[in-house]
């Protein structure tokens, strides 16, 4: 097979002819599906072959993050207010929804900072780095998955009857995570700076967003809940898998609407900003 | 296949302002505009208005001193980076080998990186799948194809990486210097292929071995700082490569005499014929009595390599020099070199403590006629024409030995 497409390079802006842009950016990322998968395989097997606990490291970061908070909330020093269903679960829901929105945030810069030496040397679909970023943070999520099902079968759980739209709400979850990150990228790939603060603002961010406490009905949590865009998206998700009674679901969707105008600006200014990134970087 | 005209690309020689540039740069992208054409603080074109044709089944060299923007070329041709002015059209798949073990995962066996890496080269899983003997073939690494890469050996990623680029059948095939790691019978047989696919593609090879460029490439292209030096004929462009890389005579020269000793060269041709004698002279001011001295000349080659080496102690003669003033004079030759400038260190030393009485690195040229090809460093006889001090004489082996 030989195709004789013309490839032409020029310095002006390839927003100066969005057609072809937007039928480059289209095909590209048809194109660049089985690459992903192959840069998602590779790196899953070459992530737990120099491991010993394998994929007990997917599993630990929840475990970590929600314990201290189950064992404190149980000792009474701190009290994290009523929750629907027993507070460790409703703790591991909250941490496994936040543990993903944080993979997804840290999946662009991450992904694209480690290919960086195929990105100098070879030309290939720059959205295939993207996607197998995203199927990594998805696969993270379902193994995670198991971990919830797991802590519903202890505790006795049922999920409420919107369960399916769980998923729905983790993909908006991951979406606006990804786009966060997304936006960032260009500047994270010069400076080391974005990867620095990002897991410290993650942290930070945590502790502001109602993921190991119910949304505050008063006082200054009230506000600051009110005021958090990320508060929605979480409260929803869980609200769906947990209660069945979504309180915030204008927020959700109105967040919703807002990663995706915003994920499509993130795509085209990676894909304008790589080729400048690509010659500061050198080899 | 490939059309390049008047392309340019600015650098930035600091790094925090390049970040900065490059910022910059994205944001004029964003929002359509363009940025400034000229250099901004710190910048430097790192190629400047660089034009070239290729057809199927030309091969063009590149060729040119380190950071005379060859690679960055070959980027730009790839995609990977931008030009700054000009323009780039190509025709077809473009293969390109900047750089080997480019998406070699170390952790994973051959075998999955080869998958890995052909569907980075745009290859589907079937034709991968089809072309996966003749790529471990041709790489030779049948026995350790199921083994990680990391375990590999450079020579065996460079084979792995060309096998796989050259498996996809380009139509432009791109270069860069990677040949070199491998042995000469994998070399053998990557020119091999190369010509085998040669009529189907049109390559750019990127190589300081001359000899490879003139094997195989039916044009060159000189760079020097980014410019243009010549595009054409290939033993013109190497010649011209070879001046560039030659060190300047001015800043490389270098003199000395040995302490209380005042020795410099009174004269010397400048031009000698084919077969033709190099004479120079000597003149000397001495504190003592020498009683073993041994002049040795060497002209340097455009390729820094010696082209001749004549030396009194090897040709079984020496002087005998007097204390106070005098003028040697000394003949080599005759001459058989490749037509060509040579540069001429000229030593003079005493053989009893090994030390240099007068020593001149590179410090005349000497243009050579002759013959265009054949260089092999060779001794001519050296001999001493006159020595104008009273006691100063020529001693000879047998003479010294009696």
């Amino acid at each position: 097979m030989r195709d004789h497409r013309l490839t032409v390079y020029t310095p002006e802006s390839p927003l100066r002819q969005p057609t072809k842009f937007v039928r480059d950016m289209i095909a590209d990322l048809l194109a660049s599906r089985e690459l992903a998968w192959r840069l998602f395989l590779r790196d899953l097997n070459a992530q737990y072959r120099t491991s010993v606990l394998g994929y007990f490291w997917v599993f630990l970061p929840p475990l970590v993050a929600s314990l201290p908070f189950v064992y404190l909330n149980s000792t009474g020093v701190v009290r994290m207010g009523d929750t629907p269903i027993p507070y460790a679960a409703y703790a591991m829901v909250g941490t496994i929804i936040w543990q993903t929105f944080v993979d997804a945030l840290n999946s662009p810069l991450r992904t694209v900072n480690a290919a960086r030496s195929m990105l100098t040397r070879i030309n290939f679909p720059r959205e295939a780095i993207l996607l197998s970023g995203l199927m990594q943070v998805g696969f993270t999520f379902l193994v995670r998955l198991v971990l919830l099902i797991a802590v519903f079968g202890a505790f006795a759980l049922e999920p409420a009857a919107t369960a399916p739209l769980f998923f729905v709400g983790m993909l908006s979850v991951v979406g606006t995570g990804f786009m966060i990150g997304l936006i960032l990228t260009p500047v994270g790939i010069l400076y080391s700076d974005v990867s620095h603060s990002l897991p410290i603002a993650s942290t930070f961010l945590m502790l502001l967003t109602p993921v190991l406490y119910p949304v505050p009905a008063s006082g200054f949590g009230a506000i600051v809940s009110a005021l958090n865009p990320l508060t929605p998206l979480i409260a929803t998700t869980r609200d769906w898998l947990t209660t069945g009674t979504a309180a915030h679901l204008d927020g959700f969707i109105l967040m919703s609407a807002v990663t995706v105008t915003f994920l499509v600006f993130g795509w085209v200014a990676y894909r304008l900003a790589l080729p400048h990134l690509i010659a500061r970087l050198g080899n | 296949m490939v059309r390049v005209e008047g392309v340019s690309k600015k650098f930035c020689r600091d790094l925090k302002r390049s970040l900065w540039y490059g910022l910059q740069d994205t944001a004029a992208d964003l929002i359509g505009g363009r940025s400034s054409n000229g250099l901004r603080p710190h910048e430097f074109w790192a190629l400047d208005g660089v034009s070239l044709e290729l057809a199927r089944g030309e091969c063009l060299g590149l060729i040119g001193r380190n950071g005379a923007g060859k690679t960055t070329l070959l980027k730009m041709l790839n995609g990977l980076i931008k030009p700054d002015k000009g323009r780039i059209e190509l025709t077809g798949r473009v293969g390109a080998l900047i750089s080997l073990g480019a998406g070699f995962n170390p952790v994973l066996t051959g075998r999955e990186n080869i998958y890995v890496n052909g569907s980075v080269l745009g290859l589907t899983k079937k034709e991968i799948e089809g072309k996966l003997d003749e790529i471990v073939e041709f790489a030779e690494i049948d026995d350790f194809i199921d083994t990680a890469v990391q375990s590999y050996s450079t020579g065996m990623q460079v084979r792995l990486g060309f096998a796989v680029a050259t498996a996809m059948q380009p139509d432009v095939l791109l270069l860069d210097e990677v040949l070199a790691v491998g042995d000469v019978a994998f070399r053998a047989k990557c020119y091999e292929r190369l010509a085998r696919i040669r009529d189907r593609a049109a390559f750019i090879l990127v190589s300081h071995d001359t000899d490879q460029i003139a094997r195989v490439c039916s044009k060159v292209l000189v760079l020097d700082l980014g410019r243009e030096r010549h595009l054409g004929d290939v033993g013109e462009g190497i010649r011209i490569y070879h001046e560039l890389s030659r060190p300047r005579q001015d800043t490389s020269s270098y003199e000395q005499s040995a302490e209380g000793t005042t020795a410099s060269i009174d004269w010397c041709d400048d031009t000698v014929a084919d077969g033709g004698l190099f004479t120079f002279s000597i003149s000397l001011e001495l504190p003592e009595l020498v009683t073993v001295a041994d002049v040795r000349v060497v002209f340097w080659g455009d390729d820094g390599l010696p082209a001749l080496d004549a030396y009194t102690r090897t040709q079984g003669w020496s002087l005998r020099l007097q204390e106070g003033t005098s003028v040697v004079r000394f003949a080599v030759g005759p001459l058989s070199l490749k037509r060509g400038r040579y540069a001429v260190s000229i030593a003079l030393l005493n053989r009893a403590n090994n030390l240099h009485l007068y020593w001149g690195d590179r410090i005349r040229a000497v243009e050579v006629d002759g013959p265009m090809t054949g260089a092999v460093p060779y001794t001519p006889p050296l001999t001493c024409l006159s020595i104008t001090a009273e006691n100063s004489r020529l001693e000879h082996k047998h003479r010294l030995d009696s």
